[in-house]
């Protein structure tokens, strides 16, 4: 894999040239169980047409009434991303017909956002807070999701489902400041752990409840930005890298051929890897926005924000410093604390009396190995953080040795037995009893005459087979430590 | 047995109750008068079984005493209101064959008070217009005539022509209306009618097609105060369904009535007195004032400076909230559709079929002001100008609690007689500034013209103050001893 | 200001209004008439002025998050032109 913290740069056949990319997140606001604007049910995968109010459908006379958990779900996400909270904020249509829009027009936030600016850090090197970059975040605002067409099941006519339509979205709108498909994959990553840490949107981006519009330019170092095109509604982070890829370089060489680029709204195509022009609209777009009049402004007092401030959880960047701060490496912190049911279920592991930094890596190497063979996410783990705590208890106390700790955690895996259980069932305890470990020791000096002649004469690399023919013999339980000590005596 | 369709809601509400007519025979009454007067165009649906199940289930009641405060009261319901399984088309082709399955607050509001519904009356296409001559369902004619020689058919006004024509010839005991620059006030008062458009956010919205969203107010059209009073404590009321709604009680209108003005200090506008204006007119303002004067009140001269851009402003706000709430009408979900090529082809078929001319030139201008380039320099200027009209009136308000001044620049005008838009416009020149200002205002009937048509005053009160408005109305009703009653020709 | 017959067509286009040469020739003096009209605001000083956001003093209300509605599909379809299946239909759309 190329190395992600290098300067990204395109060498066209004139020279170096740099990308510039700002993003636009579409994030559905998947904490609420009911549309911004409507009381229809906004869960995923239902009948078609089913999810759908008068208001949805647009009949004569229907108005829309917010959805007060919107508007707070919003705000956290503010909040968290350390945006400025617009006190008084406004709806706004932005007009334009299509079959999706039943309305002719998706009430949405221009001229006075819910949420100003804010900031989000990236690492790009988990291990190294060089990397780390500061992508400014514009705006967020609020707006209604659209309904779906369907293309393909009538030869002459597309059917409209509108169960999405008003379902809330957040518009994450981001500074042209990513200059790498690097630093955009990290950003998104990153924005989707946050969102889900708040509990605002689940960042979901295969059923859609996460997408991205991906403003792609491209200029030589040091000058001004150049025009952008709009990649849009893109699902997956690979995907948003590689429309970056794909989009720079078709730039550059448009470019370099002496052509220029026009500001133009393009897609995805993930089966060929590249971007099109869409289908040219019939006339240029132009919105008409203008405040809702069905709407008043929306106020929000200091007590509102104020909630929404006190139910934050602790954040991801605000969790690794905490996890560093009791010795675990940077790495792990940045792994453990990537993904909110991680963090979660680590914490609880902590919280169970677990010792940080061992159950850092015990985490990273034996439980994310587990899942990974199990072909488990997270919030499946089979094993509970108390019972995680209670074997790593095991290996501190001594009472099983690491290699034996495998073991156990395996059998804890396939039975769902406790550690201490496994251990005291199975007479898996570690011995510390110098006759017993003399005696093995003996025994395996005895079978082995000739490598203790080849020791002897100069081998030294053959004292780690005399330990683990020894382990072999007493079962794996025997205290490692005392077994090189033992056998030291006897050899040297 | 007496012409029960003569009587006022208050008459019949007293009759019902003491059981010296029943809500049957209001009814059927009702109902022949409207099948008799189909010459008038007033009605696009008749719904004569909804008023008689209505009226049965008053009569039901009555006997248990358990009946709302309508009971027994058959009205009349604009077109715009949507209504559960009937016909609702706001006098476009583009709603044709519409039934919506839900019913609006208000006209909800006025059957859980026991009223029963006698059809849909027409309008101006989606309430715009100000002579009903731009429904698609022919025009309403006026029940009332010139005096001299003149057989010319007159407009009822608009765009609640349909409501005024019918409370005035007798085949609706009162009427829904909706005011978005005028459209209660104006045709009540070409009909010889009360009517009033209440504070912006007193009656819900919900389930009234919209025109203007910022100005749609729905209001009762009636044949005396009392009886607006009676219709609009039924109609208002907080709804959550409508966010611009206010939250607060509806006041004892009724209960609370009285012509005493004692105390309070009427507002005469000088900027209402405007050339072309013609002198009968100005002359029934000037005998208004002596009423609400002989009432108790103190006239007082205030300045409206901006009123003269009030309906420039207004023809830039209306049309641009239209064209947007009016984009729904596709031809994909409900509605007259107009199979043409792609998609775009047949939005676009569907609605040049659909729209008559007015609503397509609002569509335009509404378009026109909000695109790009043009929006700060239209629209956003006239939400400036909106703002010092608001302004104007508060500061009004401090010298005085109640405004006077004309309905209409005219009495009732022919079919066919005014086809320039921009002098078509001018009818509301004294209705817009209250609608623009979100304040209540009325019309009552003030006397006949030299032609013997009827002539309102105009009363404009503060935010929320429908008793004070209600209140010189009846002042003036007490004097102005209007019982003029069209000749009956249909 | 005033507005061209180009103009005029490209907000028909906008507004999706089919229209004939001879209403749009019509339209552009009605619709110039209209506007020449509404620019009289222009003598009006709005310098710092705000637009008017609210007709009245009264606060936007935010409703609960609580699922109220839909599980209507008759209705919503009740009254469409075209409808199959439980969708709407429309000529079909190639993006
Ligand atoms: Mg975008
Ligand atoms: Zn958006």
């Amino acid at each position: 894999m190329a190395d992600a913290t290098a300067p990204f740069c395109i060498s066209g056949a004139t020279g170096e040239w740099e990308v510039v990319v700002g993003l636009e997140v579409h994030a559905q606001i998947t904490a609420t169980a009911s549309k911004l604007f409507s009381g229809a049910a906004t869960a995923y995968g239902a009948e078609p047409n089913t999810q759908v109010s008068l208001v949805d459908a647009a009949m004569p006379g229907m108005l829309p009434v917010p959805n007060r958990e919107c508007i707070r779900q919003a705000v956290r996400t503010g909040l968290a991303l350390d945006a400025v909270i617009n006190r008084w904020s406004r709806f706004d249509r932005k007009n334009y017909f299509y079959a999706d829009l039943p309305q002719g027009y998706q009430i949405s936030q221009l001229f006075h956002p819910l949420v100003g600016e804010g900031e989000v850090e990236i690492l790009l090197d988990e291990n190294d807070e060089a990397t780390a970059r500061r992508i400014g975040i514009e705006r967020i605002h609020v707006e209604q999701d659209a309904g779906k067409l369907m293309h393909d099941q009538h030869a002459t006519m597309s059917y409209v489902d509108l169960n999405r339509c008003g379902v809330a979205l957040m518009e994450i709108v981001s500074r042209p400041d990513m200059r790498s498909p690097a630093e955009a994959g990290a950003y998104l990553r990153k924005l989707r752990a946050i969102l889900r840490y708040v509990g605002s949107c689940d960042g979901n981006m295969e059923e859609g409840s996460m997408r991205a519009d991906v403003n792609v330019s491209v200029r030589r170092p040091g000058e001004p930005f150049g025009t952008r095109t709009e990649t849009k509604n893109v699902n997956s982070v690979r995907f948003v890298m590689a429309t970056i890829e794909h989009e720079a370089r078709r730039q550059v060489d448009l470019i370099e051929e002496g052509g220029t680029i026009v500001q133009e709204t393009r897609l995805f195509d993930p089966d060929r890897g590249v971007t099109r022009a869409l289908r040219s609209k019939e006339d240029a777009h132009d919105y008409r926005y203008f405040p809702d009049p069905d709407l008043l402004p929306l106020e929000l007092d200091e007590a509102f924000v104020e909630e929404c401030r006190a139910s934050l959880p602790e954040l991801p960047d605000a969790k690794r410093k905490r996890y560093e701060g009791v010795g675990i490496t940077p790495y792990n912190a940045a792994v453990l604390t990537a993904e909110v049911e991680t963090a979660r279920w680590f914490d609880a592991l902590l919280e169970a009396g677990a010792a940080p930094a061992q159950a850092a890596n015990w985490v990273a190497a034996e439980l994310f190995g587990a899942l990974n063979r199990l072909g488990k996410s997270m919030e499946e783990c089979p094993v509970a953080p108390a019972s995680a705590s209670e074997l790593l208890g095991l290996v501190a106390d001594k009472t099983i040795s690491t290699t034996l700790s495998k073991q156990v955690f395996e059998i804890m895996l396939e039975t769902g037995e406790g550690a201490a259980e496994i251990v005291e069932k199975r007479g898996l305890k570690q011995t510390s009893d110098t006759g017993a470990i003399d005696a093995a020791v003996d025994q395996v000096l005895a079978a082995n005459t000739d490598k203790v002649e080849q020791y002897k004469s100069g081998k030294p690399q053959l004292f780690g087979f005399f330990v683990g023919e020894v382990m072999k013999a007493m079962a794996g339980k025997a205290n490692p430590q005392v077994v090189n000590e033992r056998l030291r005596a006897k050899l040297d | 047995m007496t012409d029960l369709t003569t009587l006022t809601i208050a008459e019949l509400r007293d009759g019902f109750r003491s059981g010296e007519f029943t809500a049957r025979e209001i009814a059927e009454q009702y109902n022949s008068a409207v099948a008799a007067a189909r010459s008038l165009n007033a009605y696009t649906v008749e719904t004569p079984d909804d008023a008689l199940a209505a009226a049965d289930a008053a009569d039901k009641a009555r006997q248990s005493a358990e009946f709302g405060p309508l009971a027994g009261i058959p009205l009349g319901i604009k077109d715009l209101f949507a209504t559960r399984g009937v016909d609702t088309t706001s006098g476009s082709r583009i709603l044709s064959g519409f039934k919506p399955p839900y019913e609006s607050t208000v006209t909800a509001n006025l059957r859980s008070a026991g009223a029963g519904m006698l059809g849909k009356l027409n309008m101006d296409e989606f309430a715009m217009g100000s002579s009903n001559e731009t429904s698609a369902y022919g025009p309403v004619i006026s029940p009332w005539r010139r005096r001299e020689g003149s057989n010319a058919a007159l407009t009822p006004g608009g765009s609640s022509g349909g409501s005024a024509a019918a409370v005035a010839a007798n085949i609706a005991a009162g009427a829904t209306g909706t005011d978005t620059g005028g459209s209660i006030r104006q045709p009540a008062a070409f009909a010889g009618i009360c009517g009033i458009k209440p504070t912006y956010g007193r009656c819900s919205r919900w389930g009234i097609v919209a025109f203007a969203s910022s100005l749609d107010q729905a209001g009762p059209m009636a044949r005396t105060v009392r009886d607006c009073a009676i219709l609009l404590e039924a109609m208002a009321g907080f709804d959550p369904k409508d966010s611009t709604s206010f939250d607060v009680p509806v006041p004892p209108w009724e209960g609370e009535l009285s012509g005493d003005l004692r105390g309070k200090r009427v507002g005469i506008p000088k900027e209402y007195r405007i050339d072309g204006v013609p002198a009968e007119i100005n002359a029934l303002w000037d005998r208004g004032i002596e009423w609400l004067r002989d009432a108790g009140a103190q006239p007082v001269e205030i300045s409206l400076a901006h009123t003269r851009y009030a309906l420039p402003t207004y023809y830039i706000i209306a049309p641009a909230e239209a064209s947007s709430n009016l984009a729904r009408y596709d031809g994909v979900r409900y509605g007259l559709r107009v199979e043409a090529d792609g998609l775009n082809g047949m939005y676009s078929a569907t609605r040049a079929a659909g729209f008559g001319a007015e609503v397509k030139r609002r569509i335009m201008i509404g378009t026109y002001v909000l695109s790009a380039g043009f929006y700060e320099a239209y629209f956003t200027k006239a939400q400036k100008v909106r703002s010092l009209i608001k302004r104007d009136f508060a500061a009004a308000f401090e010298q005085c609690d109640l405004i006077l001044t004309p309905t209409a620049p005219s009495a009732a005008f022919g079919i066919g007689e005014t086809t320039d838009p921009l002098a078509m416009y001018l009818n509301d020149v004294f209705a817009v500034p209250a609608s623009l200002a979100g304040l209540p205002a009325m019309s009552v009937p003030g006397g006949l013209d030299a032609q013997g048509l009827p002539l309102g005053l105009h009363l404009i009160g503060r935010e929320l103050d429908e008793q004070g408005v209600l209140n010189a109305g009846l002042a003036i009703e007490e004097r102005a001893g209007f019982t003029a009653k069209p000749q009956r020709w249909w | 200001m005033s507005v061209t017959a180009e103009q005029v067509r490209h907000i028909a286009r906008l507004a999706r209004l089919e229209m004939s040469e001879e209403e749009l020739e019509r339209l552009v003096p009605e619709l110039n008439n209209i506007l020449d009209w509404v620019e009289q605001l222009g003598e009006v000083d709005t310098a710092g002025v705000e637009p008017l956001t609210a007709v009245v003093p009264n606060a936007l209300r935010l409703r609960d998050d609580q699922v109220t509605d839909g599980e209507c599909r008759d209705e919503i379809l009740g009254n469409a032109p075209v409808a199959e299946h439980g969708f709407f239909a429309v000529p079909k759309v190639i993006e």
